[in-house]
């Protein structure tokens, strides 16, 4: 006995040696507590996403801040997943690169297990025979851009009720195929009033373009222009202006789409002070996915600096 | 690893299987840790639902909003609740959810499955007034962390009567005529309150005085109901910022559910 209380009755280590720790749970027996992310650390800005015709254009700076420091200027943060979905990550580096993990773990265990043939990839088959790489793999069903969406969204809300989050802003972006016509049941109002609702499931299976947003929270949304970060504030009414809504989106051209992207990247350059003038740029239509990741800012031009008065000190 | 050891003493001493008691006075001076992870957020819109003799509506504004920004103009927060399969075919229940848009399609989710296993159990369609208190019963099991959530659900009961429950996010839940939910709450159920409930309206032929007979409420008609909801939503788009876009609005009758989409002003 000593002079400790909270000694009194518990085994003494002299004796019976240190407490075995091992079988407890890990949180247990570290004497530090667990951290998880308060805020991050390594960030990435604006990702900006545009539907178009036939697919979906995506971009992304090539640039990882470490506060208001520069500090990382070749990271790529569009994620190719498969030749139907790309994922564009804003936020966390770190988690980011957590995720692609899960990604490409995903696709490992889709790959291995025996995924059914679906009739509705039949439609695009005899495209299929072409691309010599993608052949076998055209009959199997695999996750779509809105599969991989609903995933990453769970995986990010079920880490913000652990009060774990993944301190991410990301985009899917891709195809997927519609529903089958809607149920009997719910029939439209003949009402001259109403309209058909705007994403309104299409009358083929054809495979449609898909754009959607997830965060740390988990809250998720889709529209046909997209963008996180400061791009929700600059690149969005610039890309709204040219497509309001999904119609418009489906008479867009891929050309058109990727002009206004670029535009939206230039701007978010001019403005966004963690940005940078190197960026990557993908397009993801049925012809699957064109991934360019050094795309140089074109026409970057500063002059319209110079007209700018009346801010801070300057009283000119 | 250092602190493991560190009340091991290397001295050979007796020593114990608990970390000693730090020097109070470093530990005291240390600042609380703080959380700056909040786990919710606003996403805006409003929702309302009224019930009538043989039917309820339930209707919803479609913009998500979060802070001043519009993040699209068309998220539903009308979901069907079971029937077959991920389209909810036969689907005889609708359940609107408005606050935080992640916590509304977890809760959705859940409660579909809830439903459709209830089917798969029974064999029989789960009735609204079933389906209402287990809602609540979901809502209160998260009740230390909960769904941050304004739900309401329709449906017909078993005597074919528009059923309508309203609940708040842990869980408390009632059956009522009509309420409004969500960021217009405050600018539709007054007007609810009057043009439902006929609240301050008095028989106009009767003498002034406190005998004044207030108006019973009637069975509503469908198409004035509409009108109702349509008129409630136009007057709270004018007036809320995060109000608009476009009005989906579910009808549920014996036969099924009807769906009728309209637009709103998108300013």
């Amino acid at each position: 006995m000593n002079h400790l209380p909270q000694a009194w009755g518990r085994p003494r280590d002299d004796i019976y040696g240190a407490y075995d720790h091992s079988y407890l749970p890990q949180t247990h027996a570290n004497t530090h507590p667990t951290t998880h992310t308060q805020s991050p650390v390594v960030t990435g800005t604006s990702v900006l996403g545009l539907k178009f015709k036939d697919g979906v254009v995506l971009a992304a700076d090539n640039l990882a801040s470490y506060g208001s420091l520069a500090r990382f200027t070749d990271v790529k943060r569009l994620k190719p997943f498969n030749r139907k979905a790309v994922v564009g990550f804003g936020g966390d580096v770190s988690d980011m690169q957590y995720l692609d993990r899960l990604l490409n773990s995903l696709d490992v265990q889709e790959n291995y297990s025996g995924a059914a043939t679906t009739e509705e990839d039949d439609g695009e088959a005899p495209a299929a025979t072409a691309d010599g790489e993608g052949g076998e793999d055209k009959h199997k069903a695999i996750l779509d851009a809105k599969n991989l969406h609903t995933y990453l969204s769970k995986v990010l809300y079920k880490r913000r009720s652990d009060f774990n989050p993944l301190w991410n802003a990301i985009l899917v972006a891709g195809l997927t195929t519609p529903p089958p016509p809607a149920p009997s049941t719910s029939t439209s109002s003949p009402k001259d009033t109403t309209t058909s609702k705007p994403t309104g499931p299409a009358p083929s299976r054809k495979p449609i373009p898909y754009l959607a947003y997830a965060d740390l929270l988990g809250t998720t949304y889709s529209s046909p222009t997209l963008a996180t970060g400061f791009g929700a504030h600059l690149a969005v009414p610039i890309m709204r202006r040219a497509v309001p809504d999904e119609a418009a989106a489906a008479k867009l051209s891929r050309e058109e789409a990727v002009e206004i992207v670029k535009k939206c990247m230039k701007v978010l350059f001019y403005r966004d002070a963690r940005s940078m003038n190197e960026y990557s740029l993908c397009v993801i239509d049925g012809k699957g996915v064109d991934l360019q990741e050094n795309i140089k800012l074109e026409g970057e031009s500063w002059a319209f600096a110079e007209g700018i008065k009346g801010y801070g000190t300057q009283t000119v | 690893m250092a602190a493991f050891t560190s009340y091991v003493s290397s001295a050979g001493q007796p020593s114990y299987s608990f970390p000693q008691q730090q020097s109070a006075p470093s530990h005291a001076s240390r600042a609380p840790i703080q959380h700056s992870f909040y786990p919710y957020t606003d996403n805006g819109g409003s929702t309302l639902g009224i019930s009538g003799d043989n039917f309820t509506i339930i209707a919803g504004d479609t913009r998500s909003t979060s802070g001043y920004n519009i993040n699209t103009r068309y998220e539903p927060k009308l979901f069907r609740i079971g029937g077959e399969g991920s389209e909810h075919k036969g689907s005889k229940i609708v359940l609107s959810v408005v606050g935080f848009a992640a916590d509304g399609h977890a809760l959705k989710e859940r409660l579909d499955t809830v439903v459709k296993m209830y089917r798969y159990q029974h064999g029989k369609e789960m009735s609204v007034n079933a389906c209402a208190q287990r809602l609540s019963h979901i809502l209160y099991n998260k009740r230390f962390f909960p769904y941050y959530v304004q739900a309401i659900l329709g449906g017909v009961d078993e005597e074919g009567r528009g059923a309508l429950y309203s609940y708040d996010p842990v869980g408390s839940y009632e059956r009522e005529f009509c309420r409004a939910a969500g960021a217009g709450a405050s600018l539709i159920m007054p007007f609810l309150d009057n043009q439902v409930n006929l609240k301050n309206q008095y028989e106009p032929a009767a003498p002034q005085g406190l005998e004044k007979p207030q108006l019973v409420p009637q069975p509503l008609q469908r198409a004035a109901t509409e009108e109702l909801v349509r008129d409630a939503f136009t007057s709270a788009v004018e007036r809320h910022i995060e109000v608009g876009d476009g009005l989906q609005m579910m009808i549920i009758t014996k036969d099924g559910i009807e769906e009728v989409f309209s637009p709103l002003k998108m300013d």
